[in-house]
């Protein structure tokens, strides 16, 4: 019943420094990954969940999960664009949106916990590049479709299908980002 | 003025550490023994000038100096002077800076005392920590200056995180950094004794007081940590299993380790190459955690200025100083020769046992750490919780702690089990009743079922070793361990208890209304703001009545700092001697009533107890080798001192 001493010799002694340099490698990798960070949503491939909004203001039409199959523009990519009027960033990617819509893309709204005032002081104050602007009063929609804050801007095929999600404001540098996965979501 | 002053001392303790690993070095060889009279005076002023520089830069940050770059960064002139000070070591580089003094300070103190080891040893421990500390030099004063100047200086400061501005939150951080570093010192004396290939019982007993005491602010740091993200996060928990959490907790698992086989190499001269391996991997484990906490790599999802050139310098750093000294291990520990054999049931046999459980759980929560990264590497993410770790972790846990119940009663070398028996058949019988009494009362999960059940036995067992002793006469160091142990006792009670029994309640009231959770009636007395130096608040006041006894003012707060703006919310908490009342106010609805969150958490105050009772352990031990060291000191001086006068 002699020596359960642990007693380390010939290569279990290299063993430590053979952990360690797996270590080093696996580091090295995170450090040297590429930046794109963002969470991905789980929605993504997956059909918008059916839901009907009211108008969020008088002079704009509610939004439905059907109206990104039909319409004028029926098959073609659509933006939705989740806002709200008390939040900042959204009034800072106002421009960027009126120029998506500029270049004719149709984006459709849906405006998180706000009041029909506020909403339209706020476009009128940011301008106005929704075709349709539902109000999600208890952001259920907004909790359904993946999104955990605002703004955040989604492109939805020409068949209601998520492609794309974009978190925090459009930047200026990121239009064209966001033109090009239009293109994509055409094919 | 001051920060070039500081700037000036920084660079000048840089050199002398340059100073100290070449003289150090040469002088263990033949041609440049003349070298060794220098070393142990350098590293003394070493230290003190790294303690000048630290002392600059706490000046700086109490004077709100914004033209130094990292008090513009972190700190505000209407910030409370305790967190000013706090600012100085609560970024990036302040902490790196407090690092360093540490480290200096501790070899110079080693360098001032330590006189039992052979001086070769010495020159080789002493040069190994100025290798060390010159890394770290290096990345201050390259990549991370304190005291960079801005021009202009800025009109008033950034602040300092609002969660930071807490005064546990103040003391945590160096708490842990006096652990981390205090465990520099068992490495070096780790390097030391595998290039002289002098492992034996002096070089453990040179060794235990730093590892005892890197030991203890360990205990106190993490403990402190647990219950400051309690009652800070307002999320009723105490322990996350969050990468940054288990940053302290590896360091303390191999220091845990570290200690009991640095007492079995001290009193038998057995686990000689095991114990070298474990203050190498004590050391290695705190620099690692550092390095997952400071570069980002892990709380990537949080991190949006993940800096990858700081991260790099860490992981060169680690890779040049852990990498060398395992392969220095690689090379010499199979010339360290095989300590004193022992039977399997014997002291050491238990210790080594203790021993091979912490290091199993020490690799489930590094691989559980990393996991999130190496699933990356193969392209999903992940996510490690509580899940993994808990059941896991306590498959090695449970037969530690039994055994830790055995240990101490054996005897060194050879002993039986039978001739304990007796001894154990207290706390076995508490066990076994504790687990039917439970079976039978309550419908508990596993684990908390299990923690249960233990704790009363492994209480019993833990001041067993002071039965049938003259209590004035045991040695301090066993009163250490039992307290230690009692300690572990105590906190695996109050951690099973806490998941066992706790209550939770999420409630939407109006002002006026009376929720229950468990044993206590909380009133809804009404909402008030309220101002403090640097924050606004919403006050809830509430009312809370146990079992129907006189109501008790709690009053949990949602604040808005300022500078920076953020949100936070205060939890209240209402202690009892069997448990917490745990308060946190939430939104108002649209409806006009508020949102609370109520826990009774019975005996969740034990989990703290427990680690301090741990801490206090460690600390008796302490003064009692301290002590003993002192005494043996004295005694052979007054030989030396009767030898002289016979030979006259």
């Amino acid at each position: 019943m002699n020596a359960p001493s642990p007693r380390p010799r010939g290569w279990t002694l290299w063993l430590p420094l053979a952990l360690f340099g797996g270590f080093v490698v696996l580091v090295l990798f995170g450090l040297f990954r590429p930046a794109g960070r963002e969470v991905a949503s789980a929605m993504i491939g997956k059909p918008l969940p059916a839901f009907e909004l009211r108008a969020a203001v008088p002079d704009r039409p509610g939004l439905s999960s059907r109206d990104f199959r039909a319409g004028t523009g029926a098959g073609k990519p659509r933006l939705l664009n989740i806002f709200a009027s008390w939040c900042i960033p959204c009034a800072v990617e106002a421009p960027q949106l009126e120029q998506l819509r500029a270049a004719g893309v149709e984006i459709n709204g849906i405006a998180i916990r706000d009041r029909q005032e506020d909403v339209a002081a706020f476009l009128a104050r940011n301008g106005n590049p929704f075709a349709r602007i539902g109000a999600d009063d208890l952001s259920a929609v907004q909790l359904g479709i993946g999104s955990s804050g605002v703004p955040e801007t989604f492109v939805i095929d020409g068949k209601g299908v998520i492609r794309y999600q974009h978190i925090g404001e459009i930047r200026p540098d990121q239009v064209p980002l966001i033109l090009e996965k239009l293109k994509e979501a055409k094919r | 003025m001051i920060a070039e002053f500081g700037l000036a001392a920084l660079w000048l303790a840089a050199a002398l550490a340059g100073l100290q690993l070449v003289a150090g070095s040469l002088a263990l060889t033949a041609r440049g023994k003349d070298l060794a009279g220098i070393v142990r005076p350098v590293a003394v002023v070493q230290g003190v000038l790294a303690l000048i520089a630290f002392a600059a830069l706490i000046v700086l940050f109490c004077q709100t100096d914004l033209s130094v770059k990292l008090v513009a960064m972190n700190s505000h002139s209407a910030k409370p002077l305790i967190y000013k000070l706090s600012g100085a070591w609560g970024n990036h580089e302040g902490s790196m800076l407090l690092w360093v003094t540490v480290m200096g300070l501790a070899g110079g103190f080693v360098a001032l005392v330590e006189r039992r080891l052979p001086e070769q040893t010495m020159l080789a421990t002493l040069a190994g920590q100025a290798f060390v500390s010159l890394g770290f030099y290096a990345f201050l004063l390259i990549s991370s200056n304190p005291f960079e100047r801005l021009n202009p200086p800025a009109p008033e400061g950034q602040g300092l995180n609002p969660l930071l501005q807490d005064i546990g939150l103040a003391f945590h951080p160096p708490t842990l950094y006096l652990g981390y570093v205090g465990l520099s010192v068992a490495f070096s004396f780790a390097i030391g004794a595998l290039v002289t290939r002098e492992v034996g019982p002096a070089f453990a007993r040179a060794m235990r007081p730093w590892v005892l005491g890197a030991w203890i602010f360990l205990t106190i740091g993490i403990t402190a940590g647990s219950y400051w993200a309690y009652y800070e996060l307002g999320w009723g928990g105490w322990w996350f299993w969050d990468p940054v959490e288990n940053a302290s907790l590896m360091p303390w698992l191999a220091a845990t380790a570290l200690l009991h086989s640095v007492s079995v190499l001290a009193a038998r001269n057995a686990l000689r190459a095991w114990t070298v391996m474990l203050g190498v991997v004590a050391f290695s484990m705190s620099m690692v955690g550092t390095f997952l906490v400071r570069s980002g790599i892990l709380t990537s999802v949080h991190a949006f200025a993940v800096d990858p050139e700081r991260g790099t310098f860490i992981l060169a750093l680690l890779a040049i100083n852990i990498g060398g000294a395992l392969t220095l291990f690689g090379l010499r520990a199979a010339t360290v020769t095989e300590g004193e054999r022992f039977s399997v049931v014997s002291r050491e046999g238990a210790l080594v046992f203790n021993n091979v459980m912490l290091s199993a759980i020490l690799g489930i929560v590094l691989f559980g750490t990393l996991y999130p990264l190496l699933a990356e590497v193969m392209g999903a993410k992940v996510s490690v919780g509580p899940p993994y770790f808990n059941p896991v972790s306590a498959i090695f846990a449970v037969p530690m702690l039994l055994v830790l119940a055995v240990g101490p009663l054996l005897r060194w070398r050879r002993d039986s089990l039978a001739r304990i028996r007796w001894s154990m058949a207290v706390p076995a019988a508490l066990v076994v009743l504790s687990a039917a009494g439970l079976a039978i009362r309550a419908q508990l999960h596993i684990l908390p079922f299990i923690g249960l059940a233990l704790a009363g036995g492994l209480a019993v067992a833990s001041v067993l070793p002071l039965k049938g002793r003259n209590l004035a006469r045991v040695p301090l160091a066993v009163w250490g361990m039992v307290a230690a142990h009692l300690g572990v006792a105590v906190a695996l009670f109050g951690m099973a208890s806490e998941s066992a029994f706790s209550v939770e309640r999420l409630v939407a009231v109006r002002i006026g209304e009376t929720s229950e959770v468990g044993p206590w009636r909380v009133t809804l007395g009404g909402i008030e703001p309220v101002a403090g130096p640097n924050w606004t608040a919403l006050q809830a006041n509430m009312a809370a009545s146990y079992r129907g006894g006189a109501p008790v003012e709690i009053h949990p707060q949602a604040r808005s700092f300022w500078a920076p703006p953020q949100q936070t919310s205060e939890s209240s908490l209402l202690t009892r001697w069997n448990g917490q009342l745990y308060a946190v106010i939430g939104d108002q609805a649209e409806d006009g009533r508020w949102q609370l969150r109520l826990w009774w958490k019975p005996f969740v105050t034990l989990i703290w107890f427990g680690g301090l009772l741990i801490a206090l352990g460690g600390f008796l031990a302490l003064l009692g080798r301290v002590a003993s060291d002192l005494r043996r000191h004295i005694a052979r001086g007054k030989i030396a001192d009767r030898r002289m006068e016979q030979g006259r």
